[in-house]
């Protein structure tokens, strides 16, 4: 049967209309930074560079294509139209079997490359995220004491982060993230572990801070431990009392297998960065005016630690994006019909021989998330260094 | 620098150690046994089935007993068949001695493979010949091009080289291997038709130019920007010392002190970045193994992970982990030696 195509210069000002909610929320967001870039601080002196816009422009525009994913995409990201098996970029959608226009062409099982790609987007934007900030937490909570202690606790926990990372990734993730491992109780174990730093950091952080004056202790103390709680349960026992926070076990699986692998690496940056910043005179400072190490790790080391953490955060989500990437390229996790971007390379790489058109969108639009962070963590190392 | 390296060593036996009693305890956990034992026997076993053959080949057995053997310090119980009390082997494609002995790790035995169906040994250090290969050209191309656009970025740092080379660097970096892989093939083999999108026939047929390729480029182009930004900041660094504004006051042109003053300097901190790259190049081994069907290292690991093959995965481990550990000690060693002013205590 032969389908209707729309033209080359139709399919860029169609693709161009149906991202309309993300053209106008970056020109807002990114207009009013613009103008208030003076106060803004860091984040402001991104709009002074050229490398700083683009990268923000990049990333700023994934958020929001995440963000307005079923505005944006015309079809549903797993439904299939028969006919539009391996259509051809532009291909209309005959009559009577549903309306509109298979933008960037369908997929072996007749799917929307357009729609998948779009909708891939919110897998990669939740997950590696917010992956790279309990990796944050963790590699943290355990950083602060080993670079400050020094001696039997750092030699311990050093090991352990050798350990993790001597593991080569991938095989990490064939034993963590099988199907397998969802019958027994290690992911929930691991879960259990890691959401509970979170909760320890901010309980430490308040109670550091606020250990003389109980009025605003009791209020900071109760609400983390309330609104942590509330999330652990959801997350670990997925017994959230109200409904609302629930994860799918796979992608709990996969979240803890890129926390578990990206942890050690953010522990031995804030070590290495804790040893250094321990030396200056303000640390001692603080140790004759008797703080606690506690207060000393949490208050005077990690806010000056931040310039480089910044810059490794931004770092790390591009390679927790491609390493998502590589969990649905192996088809490890996620389910085989998800639009995750990796899920949708592994399919199209195999068909390369007879259809092209399937494997570009995803492929450009991993690249394009990551170089966009890359660039915005090249821009953020250079004004950090301004200072 | 002895006592150091034989330090080292210890860490690095004690390390090796840990990861494959994790590797252990994770495969055989019970939904992955299961998994074996219905790969092994007949697809319509019962579960009494399954459980006897799990029983009969020794995996139902303590888990210290079972890694003890499988090191080599806890001897291997030769199989008795029960009906005519004769030792059988487990499996009819591995020799096992009649009577027990000490046969693990330590002794040199690797174990058997059910997924190929051959001895360990006889499957993982081909492989492994294979990737070496691989290895190889990647690291010749690789090193030299990065290397190049690193130094030539860093020489004049903030001139238009160098920005577009650093650009390109950030390009490079991030792209992943699945992802230039892809559109070297869409470029290269199937609009252009230069070059073959399947390195299958590199195993059978030796490696040429047409297939072979892709599979170097696509490994190289991920490890290049990364390299040479780290060659990059070195170089710049070096460039801003005191004894390279003598010897361009002295009159020394300036392609004279960058090649002789200013590169060997700039060369010693991407030595250590290029020997931390194995470990990285490990995954891209699996991934391009998998996308061009060449028959290496990342490959069989793939194949033992996704059937549970225990002795070819722990083994796969076992070469992964010392390859890691392996090269860091290296790069330390190479970094106090290259470097006069860092000095091992």
């Amino acid at each position: 049967m032969n389908l209707e195509h729309i033209g080359a210069f139709q399919i860029l000002i169609s693709v161009i209309a149906r991202f309309w909610p993300v053209w106008i929320c970056m020109a807002i967001v990114m207009g009013a930074s613009y103008f208030y870039r003076k106060k803004l601080g860091l984040y402001g002196q991104l709009y002074g560079t050229g490398v700083g816009v683009i990268g923000l422009a990049v990333c700023f525009f994934w958020l929001f294509t995440a963000i307005f994913a079923s505005v944006i995409a015309n079809f549903d990201p797993i439904a299939q139209i028969a006919v539009m098996k391996d259509a051809l970029p532009g291909a209309v959608v005959p009559e009577g079997s549903g309306h509109g226009v298979y933008l960037f062409g369908g997929d072996k099982l007749s799917r929307d490359v357009f729609s998948r790609m779009v909708f891939g987007s919110q897998i990669v934007l939740i997950i590696a995220p917010a992956a790279t900030m309990f990796a944050l937490m963790v590699g943290a909570t355990l950083g602060l004491p080993a670079g400050y202690y020094g001696g039997k606790i750092d030699t311990f926990l050093s090991f352990l982060a050798n350990l993790v990372l001597a593991f080569p990734v991938i095989l990490l993730f064939y034993l963590l993230v099988t199907p397998g491992i969802m019958e027994t109780p290690i992911p929930y174990v691991m879960a259990g572990i890691f959401f509970l730093f979170p909760i320890i950091f901010f309980c430490m952080l308040f109670y550091t801070r606020f250990k003389r004056r109980p009025d605003r202790l009791y209020i900071l103390l109760g609400l983390t431990i309330l609104i942590g709680g509330w999330v652990y349960l959801g997350l670990v026992f997925n017994a959230d009392p109200l409904g609302i926070v629930a994860i799918d076990p796979n992608q709990l699986n996969i979240f803890i297998a890129v926390v578990f692998a990206s942890s050690p690496g953010v522990f031995r940056i804030v070590r290495g960065l804790v040893m250094d910043i321990k030396t200056r005179d303000y640390i001692a400072a603080a140790q004759t005016r008797g703080e606690s190490p506690w207060y000393i790790m949490l208050w005077e080391i990690l806010p000056n630690a931040r310039g480089p953490l910044i810059v490794d955060t931004c770092l790390r989500i591009g390679y927790t994006t491609i390493l998502l990437g590589t969990l649905g390229y192996f088809g490890l996790g996620l389910a085989p019909e998800s639009p995750d971007w990796g899920t949708a390379i592994k399919d199209a790489s195999r068909l390369l021989r007879t259809t092209i058109h399937p494997a570009l969108p995803p492929t450009i639009a991993l690249m394009s998330f990551v170089l966009g962070l890359n660039l915005l963590a090249d821009a953020l190392r250079e004004q950090s260094l301004k200072d | 620098m002895l006592q150091f390296i034989l330090r080292r060593l210890g860490i690095m036996a004690l390390t090796m150690l840990c990861l494959t009693v994790v590797v252990f305890f994770l495969i055989s956990l019970e939904p992955n046994l299961k998994k074996l034992a219905i790969s092994q026997t007949e697809s319509r076993a019962t579960q009494e089935q399954l459980e006897s053959w799990l029983l009969r080949n020794g995996y139902r057995q303590n888990f210290f007993v079972r890694y003890g053997q499988w090191l080599g310090v806890v001897k291997k119980q030769p199989n008795i068949d029960a009906s005519t009390g004769k030792a059988t082997p487990r499996f009819v494609f591995c020799d096992e001695a009649d009577v027990p002995t000490y046969s693990g790790i330590l002794q040199g035995d690797f174990g058997c493979s059910t997924k190929f169906r051959v001895p360990v040994a006889a499957k993982l250090f081909p492989a492994l010949g294979a990737t070496g290969l691989l290895m190889f050209w990647v690291m010749v191309t690789m090193v030299p091009v990065s290397l190049l656009i690193g130094v030539l970025a860093g020489m004049r740092e903030g001139s238009r080289t160098d920005r577009v080379l650093s650009a390109a660097s950030i390009m490079t970096t991030a792209t992943p291997e699945y992802v230039s892989g892809v559109i070297f093939s869409v470029v290269f083999a199937s609009w252009l038709g230069w070059l073959n999108g399947s390195a299958a026939s590199a195993t059978a047929q030796g490696i040429t130019f047409y297939n072979f390729t892709l599979p170097v480029m696509t490994m190289a182009v991920y490890g290049i920007g990364y390299i040479a930004r780290m060659t990059r900041a070195s170089m710049v660094e070096v460039m801003t010392q005191q004894y390279i504004r003598t010897a361009r006051l002295k009159g020394l042109s300036f392609s004279a002190v960058v090649i002789k003053h200013a590169l060997r300097n700039a060369l010693i901190a991407p030595f250590t970045v290029i020997m931390l790259q194995f470990p990285w190049l490990l995954t891209g081994v699996v991934i391009v193994e998998t996308m061009f069907r060449y028959q290496g290292f990342g490959y069989t690991l793939v194949e033992a992970a996704s059937n549970n093959d225990i002795d070819l995965l722990l083994g796969c481990s076992l070469v992964s982990v010392f390859v890691v550990l392996f090269t860091q000690l290296l790069s330390d060693i190479g970094y106090a030696y290259l470097n006069p002013r860092i000095r091992v205590q």
